[in-house]
This record gives structure tokens, sequence and C-alpha cells, in this order.
């Protein structure tokens, strides 16, 4: 039932550990995203290199998810939500059916989207042909997510507001006496809007300890590095100051990633866990375009090329 | 052909902003997105940079210009409109403090979804007292409409567009304060047009003409103050009655604007409104989005052909077929 059980066997060795199927899986993240970005002539392939080890880790030995409820096949957009559509849908039933002892996702940087949606791919709750209305007319599959999109729940495109909308259902699940946590992903640039350290004073004051938070911190926003944009640093301190339980690991150590998390639950604060991570890793190409590396854009052809070309040695590195 | 004029924003605001050195930019991680990095990179010391943080971007604004600075802020329409309405409400309007919000992507015209949909930021700023709502239609308005805002003195909300922009009107004929520009006459129907809709009204206008119907069509470019006497002459003097189209709610902009002003004088006839229909929208591209939510050019027909009571037998290669250029502006706009 919960994959982080079930792939917590002690006697795992080495080559088949928690660890190194993590590693798999994030490197088939990364190939996958950079075949979309070649396909669609760009794309937010830095978020993938920075953060495949942390969404990996967290599905595969953090969150206690039971199995998709959805389509392998994502359904075409249903129309908003509103009083006379009752079609309207949510994405969440990729990450498994609501009960009080399981957990719940909350993805909050949404142009991440395209990370998540192969992830999903490689844990097979999303088929292998899931990404074929990606970034199309009418689909769900969207270059930004919202909360119709596969494992989206709430629509967190105005970045910074699905940390307080998860602290909501935290309270909400602990009100109803639910053992289950809710886990959000948020990336760094998120900690520059206010509303960010509004909810995180409101989790303390509330004692919320049902909610962890995982930030990819790549350093790295639209306009260029962080440090020049608007730092949040020091991070972990002013996270500690506001009364959050604050765990700062290398976002590509999946050990570590995972250990953050151990036993977190039952107590009265909630944590986060700054993963720092390199916007770069695995595709090392991307190097040369710092600092601006949010949206990749092909200026050539020949550039284009070498991408192609790095997608085709990675595939070859691939185990079958 | 229609000429499109490549990021007119980006050079343009350059050389307007290099004799005006109290003209200064503050951004919110979105600087090249919104055409302000070629101000950032020739006027380093009057760029700055605020990250993501709308709110106190609005303060920061707000106290530059009490000391005298000219603050054009740059980001999408969806976060200068949405997210911190209340310090625009409290912190610039109030104080009537002659801040430019020039905000970008306004209605459908981003794939990034509803989030970064605009599409009640034209009534959001309109409900704000003191506030001046200004859009671009085209080339040649994204680069006038600096002056136009520059000259009034208090707020003024820019909604503004980007990249490949066509150019509808000459160069020569910039935007006007509470001037619209008259593009056609006839006595039949009026169509009252704004932003980008202006050019999908056109595709339809002269396919509407060529079935016979007088159709008067104006492109408004202030949207608040509505005052122009040019516009309640225009709607109270056809036949059949008035169509408005916009690329945003018809609930608060510009369909809102003129419901108002021809209820006021007791204008009796029918009101189409062309817009989204108090709905959401989602990401997907700009003419699927356009056909999907009737914001275009067959959209213009039908509601027409509503209006003229009878089908006009137009068909999509009729709308197609239509070849645009930069108008030579039936009326002098000077004259209206």
């Amino acid at each position: 039932m919960s994959q982080a059980a079930a792939t917590a066997s002690p006697a795992a060795s080495a080559a088949d550990s928690p660890a190194s199927e993590v590693r798999r899986v994030a490197d088939a993240v990364r190939r996958r995203v950079l075949d979309y970005t070649l396909k669609n002539n760009g794309g937010y392939l830095s978020q993938a290199c920075s953060s495949a080890e942390t969404l990996a880790t967290l599905y595969l030995r953090v969150l206690r998810l039971g199995p998709s409820t959805a389509p392998l096949v994502p359904r075409p957009f249903a129309g908003v939500p509103g009083p006379d559509n009752p079609d309207a849908f949510t994405g969440a039933d990729y990450n498994g059916p609501r009960a009080p002892a399981l957990d719940r996702f909350i993805f909050s940087p949404v142009h991440y989207a395209l990370v998540l949606y192969s992830l999903l791919i490689e844990l097979g709750r999303l088929g292998p042909n899931g990404l074929d209305a990606f970034n199309q007319d009418g689909s769900t599959v969207e270059l930004i997510g919202a909360e119709h999109s596969p494992g989206h729940e709430v629509t967190a495109g105005s970045l910074g507001q699905a940390l307080s909308q998860a602290g909501g259902i935290a309270l909400a699940r602990r009100l109803k006496g639910e053992t289950g946590r809710v886990w959000v992903f948020m990336s760094d640039g998120e900690f520059q809007e206010g509303q960010t350290w509004e909810a995180f004073a409101a989790l303390a004051h509330h004692r919320i300890g049902n909610l962890g938070v995982y930030i990819d911190a790549n350093a790295q926003q639209c306009d260029g590095a962080m440090a020049d944009t608007m730092t949040i640093e020091p991070l972990a301190e002013r996270l500690r100051a506001v009364g959050a339980e604050v765990h700062e690991v290398d976002g590509h150590d999946s050990d570590a990633l995972a250990a953050a998390a151990e036993g977190f639950g039952g107590g009265d604060r909630p944590l986060a866990v700054i993963a720092r991570t390199d916007p770069c890793r695995g595709v090392e190409l991307m190097r040369e375009r710092a600092p601006k590396l949010h949206y990749l854009r092909f200026k050539s052809d020949a550039e284009r090329q070498a991408y192609q070309q790095l997608l085709a040695a990675l595939s070859v590195e691939a185990p079958a | 052909m229609i000429e499109t004029v490549t990021r007119p924003h980006r050079e343009h605001f350059v050389r307007w902003a290099a004799q005006r050195p109290e003209v200064l930019v503050l951004s919110a991680d979105l600087t090249s997105s919104c055409e302000a990095d070629g101000f950032r990179d020739t006027y380093p010391e009057r760029f700055f940079s605020l990250g993501m943080a709308e709110q106190n971007m609005m303060g920061f604004a707000a106290g530059l210009a009490r000391e005298g600075f000219f603050p054009y802020i740059h980001t999408f329409a969806v976060f200068v409109t949405r997210r911190p309405f209340d310090q625009v409400a409290m912190a610039i309007a109030y104080p009537n403090l002659p801040v430019r919000l020039v905000g970008f992507l306004p209605g459908l015209t981003t794939p990034g979804g509803v989030t970064h949909q605009a599409i009640d930021d034209v009534g959001l700023m309109r409900l704000i007292p003191n506030m001046t709502v200004l859009e671009a239609g085209d080339a040649t308005e994204v680069t006038s409409v600096l002056d136009v805002a520059q000259a009034v003195d208090g707020p003024v909300y820019i909604r503004q567009l980007r990249g490949e922009v066509p150019r509808l009107f000459p160069a020569e004929a910039p935007m006007q304060l509470g001037r619209c520009r008259k593009l056609a006459d006839g006595d039949d129907l009026c169509v009252v047009s704004s932003g980008i809709c202006t050019e999908e009204a056109l595709r339809a206008t002269s396919a509407l003409r060529a079935k016979g119907l007088g159709v008067r069509h104006l492109h408004v470019s202030t949207l608040k103050p509505f005052d122009d006497p040019a516009v309640l002459e225009a709607v109270a003097g056809v036949r059949l009655g008035v169509i408005t189209m916009e690329n945003h709610s018809v609930i608060g902009g510009l369909g809102a604007a003129v419901a108002e002003l021809m209820a006021e004088h007791a204008v009796g006839r029918r009101l189409l409104r062309l817009g989204l229909k108090d709905t959401y929208a989602h990401g997907a591209g700009k003419a699927y989005l356009l056909r999907e939510y009737g914001l275009d050019a067959a959209a213009l027909v039908r509601a027409a052909e509503t209006l003229a009571q009878t089908p006009l037998g137009i068909e999509d290669a009729d709308l197609a077929a239509v070849r645009l250029g930069t108008l030579s502006a039936a009326e002098k706009t000077e004259d209206l």
C-alpha cells in the first residue's frame, strides 16, 4: 500500500537500495523533461535538474500514499469549478485516495509541473503516454499546472499561496483526528512573498505539527540568481526563528532528504527541509547559460543539437 | 499586410526615459518577461529589483512617488491588480500618487493558465478612486501610452502588450487621453472594442460591411475616465444596437462602462457584451481561448446576426480571408 513502506526493506542490497531507486527515477525524470523541452523548443529544465531527487524521495520514501485512482491517460479539461459544473475535478487522485492515515501532497511551484508529470510516469501513476497532451489546447497537462493537472490539488501558480492552504488542510486534519500528514513542495523563490512568512507564523502559533515542507533551494529565479534579485538568506535561521524544525540537506542526497522526515508527525512544530540543490545537476551544458536558467529557450540550432546529443547520451547510459 | 513590431515597449521605453531621470522602474522578478530588461541594463541606477513581493513593492513605489519620483512598476497584470489590491488602493491611489502600474499579459494572451490570466484587472482598477485606466491595442499605443500616462496627475494603470504586436494605427497618430478612435462609420450597429479585440473586430467588421451592414467601429484606449463624448454620440446614433468586445470579464470593464454610459444617458438601444461571461479560463493558446470564450471575429459576426435578427451567411473562410493593414484612420483622431 505505502510506497515508503514497500521500498524500506532492510534486506535490500546497495544496488536496489531506496537511494539507488531514487537515483534511477530522478535520472529518468531529467531525461524525460529534457526530451519534452526539446519537443517544445523550450521548457523549465533547470527545475528538473534541481528537484528530481527531492520529488523522487518524497514519493518513494516519505509520502504515505495509496495507489493512484486516476486514469493513466489524463482527462481533458472539464471546465472551471462552479455550481453549474459537476464535472470539475482535481489531479489529487493521482496521489491516491483520501484516508485518515494517509498523507496529502500539495505542489506549490506549479511551473515545475513537467517534473511532477514525469515523476508520476516513472512511478506508474501516469501512463507512459501521459504527456502526449502536454501543453496542448484543451488539456489538463498544462505547462504551468493548475488544480486539474495530474498530481496537483490546489491552484498555486500565483506563487506563495499554497502553503497557507496546506496549513488549513493540516489544521482540519488535526481537528478531525487524522494521523496522516500534509507535505508541501515549495521553491525557494516563494520565500520572497510575505504570505509564506505569514503562513509559517500561523503554523507555529497554532502548533501545527502535521505539516512538512520540502524546499527546492536552487538559488535561481526568473530574473537570475536570487542573491541578485532579492535574497532570502539566512533561510534556515529565519525559519528557526519563526518556530519551525529545520533541516538543511544536500538536495541530491536521497538518504539525507529522507532522514529529515523520519518520525515526523506527532509533534507540535512544522517541519522545513531546505534542500540545497544545483540547477544544472545532470545537464552540465546548461551552466554556460547561468545566471539565466529559469526557462530554457534554445538560442540556435547548434545549441538545440547539443542538447539533443546529450539526451541521446543519457538514454544510452540508462539501464534498460 | 499588417505590420508586426517586435517588442515595441522594450526599446521605446529606454529612449523615452533617457531625458526623464525622475522615471524609475520597480520589478518583481519578471524583468525580461515585461520588456524592462533594456531599461535595467541602460539605467541600472534607476532600476530596483523588489523580488516576488508585490505588496511590499507597491509601498516602496508610494514612498518614492511621495519624494518626487515616477515609479513605473513592471510585472504581469494579475500581480499588479489582484495580489496587492489593498496596497494599491491605500498606499498609492488614496494619496493620488503618480505611480504607473504597467501590467502585462492581459486577459487570454498567456498560456500560463488561470493564475496568469488578468480577466478582472480593468474592473479592479476602475473601482479604485483616483485611478486612470489605459489599455494599449497596438504597437502605436504600446509606445504612445507612456506620454499619456506621464501627463496624468495621479496613479495610472496601463494594460500593456509585449512581444509581437501588430501596428493597427499609424505611428503619427498616438493614443490620446479620453479619446477613442473611430475606425469606421455606419448607421446600423456600433462595435466598441479595446486591446487585442480591436484586431479581431476588424476581421469581422469588413466582412459585415461586405454583407451590406452599416458598422460603426470605435477603439477605446482610455477605460477610465470614460467620458469621451464621441462614444456617447456613436452608441446613440445607430439603428440596431451596440456590441462591446474586450479581452476581459464582461463585468467591470469596457462592456460595463458602455452599459453605464448608455443607461445614464437613456440610450434605448440593445447592448451585447462580448468577453468572458463571468467565468475563469484555463491554460491554452490564444486563438483557441478566443474561440472558446467567444472573443474572436466569428463571435462578433454572431452578435451582429443577433442584432440584425437575420443570418448573414459569413463563413470562417470569409473571416480568414480578411487582410488587415495599418489603418489610415477613417477619421482623423483629432476630429473626434
